[in-house]
């Protein structure tokens, strides 16, 4: 298997927390269009996975490459080229779903009110933009978080459980936006523990205990 | 188009701000606490206000001191619940920036407020309307340089159980220089003597730390969101 | 990348020079305190003004300075495990710290003894005495902050961190705590009166001090032991070294 330069590569990553060894060597590649699902039961460290590409966890051995560079040496590079959304969708409940993205998106690049509007429609919760995160449903909160992703026009994205309170519409919307996305040349790694199932090609890893 | 950091800044200031005047209450609860520990020491000690003048300026300081604590466990506490923090931490202009950002904005609503404040409690205390300048530059540097003690603090101590018990232990030990130099001044003035030294060391203490500690806050919430 | 500082502290071989200093250690501070104690408490002449209350501060300005030492110490450990990250640092640290507490503690107490027959009251707000009192403050923090982490190793670095913001303050606060001090002056002088040191006076102090930084290096090594053991006790050598 050849590794990329370009991309994002992960290599004999090792995490303990605490006593417990988390992560034992994992590796991954990830260049641009490819789409990759990390799977596992609960605990098998998917999340503290992502935390370590993002950057957020330091690991103990091993060590993440963006374009063949340490991250840790591009940090602002790195930053600007990716879009993280965590488990929760990480909006602040008083504030309305276009301040939220306004906030968010507009510290990696500058960007209109018609745009974000635009990305909340492309989610589906156009209506949605100007009520308080608070008010929302769940499933309205995740596909705002789904339009800060795409908001961000990040080139890699890293997703934690995406599909929670999504609805059967709402999983077609991101297996699309997945889709094109990886069209468009990007990549994305999804954490996930259900079935995917797209029509274009996803590679798996799969998390053991 | 990338975003400069002063661009992010004004971002960040504008949504603290925002968030902070949405929630009218919790902006008052902190100063109606520095009201009402104010009340607590004539009710303690005596109400002849030539006897309070003597305590007036430690008195006024302790507040001060006692009402920010309690207002900056909330600093970062709530990005941190939600998940937000973890986002600022990745949106790519570092996080200094942003902490530099959210304890200013903090400061304004926070320690500017009691500033604007401290006549009123001033005169509860008997302290002259002439020693009021002094007085109001003292918290006002004061008051900014514990913001930013706070904030390592509570970089430290968000996402702990009953942290903000832990940041008041942490924070008032670093602050007791703060209250020393910032209680003198008003003290001096007072007396008539020349408060120009203890103004001088409070505003060398809050540019070293106003300089020093982003670092360390930024550190600490570096730890906290491992 | 950094893998290799991982192990450059290896705590098998921390382990292995602590249990092999802490007799030496021990040793000498007893013959150190030992004759500072004879010295100081029998031979040395009375204070013209104090009389022999003044012998409390064989112990009271050792502790003192040990106090100081060993949170610079700590600071030290916290820094070289933080920057480096070298995990026998947060050992050296988490091992310290509760000593120089005592320390802090002993001077406190022995400092509030000699108030007493000096001017009468348990306690003054002395520069030296309050600082000790702050200093006490800072340490309870750290080690306060390090205990409320569940993960160890977020606690450590949290501690660490703390230790270094305040080993900064404690020239400033050091420095506010005696110009407030001055400030004060007129209502009651209540300081120290450092004795003029004779050189019969000074020997004893010297060696108490001397005593008191083994005795601080004895019970450091001893204390690492158990933490190393503690925060090892997942790696082999540690079964190995138990059963032995």
């Amino acid at each position: 298997m050849s590794t990329p330069v370009d991309g994002l590569r992960v290599e004999k990553v090792h995490v303990w927390r605490g006593d417990r060894h988390v992560l034992k060597g994992v590796s991954l590649t990830l260049a641009s269009g490819q789409l990759l699902h990390v799977s596992g039961p609960n605990g098998t460290g998917k999340t503290t996975l992502l935390r370590v590409i993002c950057g957020l966890l330091r690991p103990e051995q091993g060590g993440v490459y963006w374009g063949g560079q340490p991250i840790s040496g591009v940090r602002g590079e790195y930053q600007a080229a990716l879009a993280y959304a965590s488990h929760e969708p990480a909006l602040k409940g008083d504030l309305t779903a276009l301040e939220n993205l306004r906030f968010a998106v507009g510290l990696k690049r500058r960007v209109s009110p018609g745009e974000l509007r635009a990305s909340l429609e492309h989610t589906g919760v156009a209506g949605c933009a100007d009520l308080p995160a608070r008010v929302l449903s769940a499933g309205q909160r995740r596909r705002v978080a789904m339009a800060r992703v795409l908001a961000m026009k990040a080139p890699l994205w890293l997703l934690d459980e995406p599909f929670t309170n999504l609805d059967a519409a709402g999983t077609r919307l991101l297996m699309e936006m997945l889709q094109s996305h990886a069209e468009g040349g990007g990549s994305a790694l999804v954490v996930a523990h259900q079935e995917l199932v797209m029509a274009r090609d996803m590679r798996r890893l799969e998390l053991t205990a | 188009m990338s975003v400069g950091p002063c661009e992010a800044f004004a971002l960040v200031v504008r949504r603290e701000l925002r968030l902070s005047f949405r929630r009218p209450d919790q902006l008052l609860q902190p100063l109606v606490f520095f009201l009402i520990v104010t009340t607590l020491f004539p009710l303690g000690l005596s109400l002849q206000l030539s006897l309070l003048r003597d305590m007036a300026p430690g008195v006024l300081w302790v507040a001060a001191l006692l009402s920010s604590l309690l207002s900056l466990d909330s600093l970062f506490k709530s990005d941190a619940d939600d998940g937000t923090l973890e986002q600022l931490a990745l949106c790519g202009q570092g996080l200094t920036v942003i902490v530099v950002a959210k304890t200013f904005a903090h400061w304004l609503v926070s320690g500017l407020a009691l500033v604007l404040v401290s006549p009123v409690v001033g005169t509860a205390l008997g302290i002259p309307g002439s020693v009021f300048a002094t007085m109001m530059l003292s918290l006002g540097l004061g008051t900014l340089t514990l913001s930013w003690l706070g904030a390592i603090g509570a970089g430290l101590t968000v996402g702990l159980k009953r942290g903000n018990v832990l940041l008041s232990l942490i924070v008032l030990p670093l602050a007791m220089p703060l209250l020393i130099f910032g209680a003198a001044a008003t003290d001096r003035a007072i007396s008539g003597v020349s408060a120009a030294g203890a103004l001088y060391f409070l505003a060398a203490l809050c540019v070293f730390t106003c300089t020093l500690a982003p670092f360390a806050a930024t550190a600490a919430l570096h730890i906290t969101l491992e | 990348m950094w893998t290799w500082f991982y192990k450059l502290a290896s705590p098998p071989y921390v382990y292995g020079t602590a249990a092999a200093l802490a007799p030496w250690f021990l040793g000498l501070a007893a013959i150190a305190i030992g004759y500072g104690l004879v010295d100081g408490l029998v031979f040395a002449p009375p204070d013209y003004q104090q009389g022999d209350a003044f012998r409390i501060i064989y112990v009271h300005v050792p502790s003192a300075w040990l106090s100081l030492f060993a949170y610079v110490g700590m600071a030290v450990a916290a820094a070289i495990a933080l920057i480096w990250r070298i995990k026998m640092g947060h050992a050296v640290a988490a091992a310290s710290a509760p000593v120089g507490a005592s320390f802090t503690l002993l001077a406190l107490v022995t400092g509030s003894l000699w108030g007493r027959p000096m001017w009468g009251t348990f306690w003054a707000w002395d520069p030296r005495l309050t600082s000790e009192l702050i200093l006490l403050f800072l340490y309870v923090g750290v080690m306060s902050l390090r205990s409320a982490f569940e993960d160890p190793a977020r606690g450590d670095r949290a501690a660490a961190l703390l230790a270094l913001v305040g080993l900064v303050n404690v020239p400033i606060i050091h420095f506010s705590v005696v110009w407030w001090n001055s400030l004060h002056q007129g209502a009651t002088v209540a300081r120290f009166g450092k004795p003029t040191m004779a050189p019969s006076m000074l020997w004893p102090l010297l060696s108490m001090a001397l005593g008191f930084m083994l005795f601080y290096g004895a019970v450091l090594c001893m204390r690492l032991q158990g933490e190393i053991l503690n925060r090892e006790r997942q790696a082999r050598w540690v079964a190995e070294a138990i059963k032995s």
